[in-house]
């Protein structure tokens, strides 16, 4: 590449960063708002909005709702969708591309119009319970994460080494654990992690199958940015901004950023 | 697939114990996608064509393709998903040549800066946005402040706000698709092309786009399929006055009790997400 060209990549990707981290500044900033309208520059300094989150009203069951309901399927996903990479990998099943691609679809599909079918069908099936209903929703959001990760994941890994192992002693559960589960360490992580991110931030699927009892947490967010937006929701989404950073730092710590970037496509 | 990943062969009883237990771990995937996305997807496009009463019509159709104002609401859509896409493409693609050759902690805090906006919530960026375009937001303010303007330009609600606000939170799935095939693109490839005499011009499109455009196309088509359908953002940044189809199935449920309808414009957005889907699935399996 010329001089030139290589200037001007760095000049974008620097800009880009700055525009992408942008919103998330001015969130951070808003919340530490001393004024119930955000003035910025910041008139003063405060953290009465993060001593207001625990009395939005319902708050509470809404984070213990999406919690739940995120950590469940997430789990289940993980399990079915790494079964299901292991058996796309090992290519012993016909049409095993074919059915790689089906579980990732969901992934490309506007979750709007899974929420409208799904309401649709689950009226039609009589299924009325909207913790299981949503439950079983969401588990359609974070498959595809799970699947999409495991299978690039394990097309990469070596099913011959397992071979190797055992032929110089190892158990098949033995080489399994120290050589399968190392190497697929990283791929389950980032599944997970992204798995759980969609399920807690899914707003489209979700707002067809909540009731007026059990809304999660971004539809009771999205209305109250619609009723009354004031810093307190600033001050939440601060403290989920955090807890994403110390996720990710984390996961920078285990994996390497670049390992996930690599993964990620 | 990789070679290495390829069965040696195996026959008889140790084959078909293999086939079995192949099947068992496929079966829940398969089964909750079928029961869970299949299904009930198949059976929105048969309430599309049901009218009220249970009876077989093409009245949805017919009011969603036929009508100027629908026709209006579906190319806001469109234009919506085209326009992010391309900016976030003419951004996204320069940036990851940059971002592939960072090393050490400035290639982390670069990757941060995808994964952290990534991670965070949509309708947080979007109020974050809402913050920042209002008449008295902190872009008006600075501008104020520093003498370019006098009164406060109209943003939010305006096209330029959505667009923005678009691009601001669907990039990330455009730059990591391209920052993985670029991370890993042998520079030997385009060293042996110049050696051979060609221009740095002829590089780039000879060599380096055809290496990258598995990355581009799975990005394009990953950003498309989200702005087109996204429903979050619009409702935030622009409101009633710029209607898609994502806001207009919402209000077909939520408030006007119109299943039919909402269906039958569900299915026009799924059928141009399935079209973008196919489409890219064929462009990437060319050889290139």
């Amino acid at each position: 590449m010329t001089r030139l060209a290589i200037f001007i990549c760095w000049v974008l990707a620097i800009a880009l960063a700055l525009f992408l981290l942008l919103p998330l500044v001015v969130i951070a900033a808003a919340s530490f708002s001393s004024t119930p309208v955000f003035d910025l520059p910041l008139s003063g300094a405060s953290l009465r909005w993060y001593g207001r989150i625990g009395r939005l009203d319902g708050f509470w069951p809404s984070l213990s709702l999406s919690l739940q309901i995120a950590l469940l399927s997430t789990a289940l996903s993980l399990v079915a969708g790494t079964l299901a990479a292991i058996a796309i990998a090992r290519g012993r099943l016909p049409g095993a591309t074919a059915i790689g691609t089906l579980l990732v679809s969901p992934l490309m599909m506007p979750g709007l119009v899974l929420g409208i079918a799904l309401l649709q069908y689950f009226r039609m099936i009589g299924f009325t319970a909207t913790w299981s209903a949503l439950l079983v929703a969401h588990l359609v959001v974070t498959l595809p994460y799970v699947a999409r990760t495991m299978i690039a994941g394990l097309s990469r890994f070596d099913f011959t080494l397992i071979e190797a192992a055992r032929t110089l002693g190892c158990s098949y559960a033995g080489s399994v654990l120290r050589v399968m589960v190392p190497a697929l360490a990283p791929s389950f992580l980032i599944a997970g992690l992204f798995s759980l991110l969609a399920s807690f931030d899914n707003y489209p699927v979700s707002i067809f199958l909540t009731d007026v009892h059990s809304k999660t947490l971004p539809i009771r967010m999205l209305q109250y940015i619609e009723e009354a937006p004031d810093p307190t929701l600033a001050a939440l989404s601060t403290l989920i901004l955090a807890g994403t950073l110390v996720l990710l730092l984390i996961s920078d710590r285990l994996v390497g950023l670049h390992r996930m970037a690599g993964t990620a496509d | 697939m990789t070679d290495a990943a390829l069965p040696a062969p195996v026959t008889g009883p140790a084959r078909d114990r293999e086939r079995i237990a192949a099947f068992g771990f496929i079966a829940p995937s398969v089964l909750i996608v079928a029961l869970v996305f299949v299904l009930p997807l198949a059976l929105l496009l048969g309430v599309s064509v049901l009218d009220a009463r249970g009876d077989i019509t093409s009245a949805h159709y017919t009011r969603l393709l036929g009508t100027p104002y629908y026709l209006g609401v579906i190319w806001n859509s469109l234009r919506l998903g085209l326009l992010t896409t391309l900016i976030a493409f003419l951004v996204s693609y320069p940036a990851a040549f940059a971002l592939a050759r960072a090393r050490g902690a400035l290639r982390s805090i670069l990757l941060a800066t995808l994964f952290l906006p990534l991670a965070a919530s949509v309708i947080v960026k979007a109020f974050a946005w809402t913050i920042l375009l209002r008449s008295d937001g902190l872009i008006n303010t600075v501008l104020i402040t520093i003498g370019i303007i006098e009164d406060p330009i109209r943003m939010i609600f305006t096209q330029t706000a959505l667009i923005t606000g678009a691009v601001n939170i669907f990039l990330p799935f455009m730059v990591l698709p391209i920052y993985a095939v670029v991370a890993q693109l042998d520079g030997r490839y385009a060293e042996a092309a110049a050696t051979l005499g060609a221009s740095p011009v002829v590089v780039f499109f000879r060599v380096i786009l055809p290496l990258t455009l598995p990355g581009i196309i799975a990005g394009v088509a990953l950003v498309f399929s989200l702005s087109v359908s996204a429903y979050v953002v619009p409702t935030l940044l622009i409101g009633e006055k710029y209607p898609t189809l994502a806001t207009t199935i919402a209000k077909a449920y939520l408030l006007a009790r119109e299943p039919g309808f909402g269906a039958a414009a569900g299915v026009v957005l799924l059928a141009i997400a399935v079209i973008v889907v196919a489409l890219s699935a064929r462009l990437s399996r060319e050889p290139t």
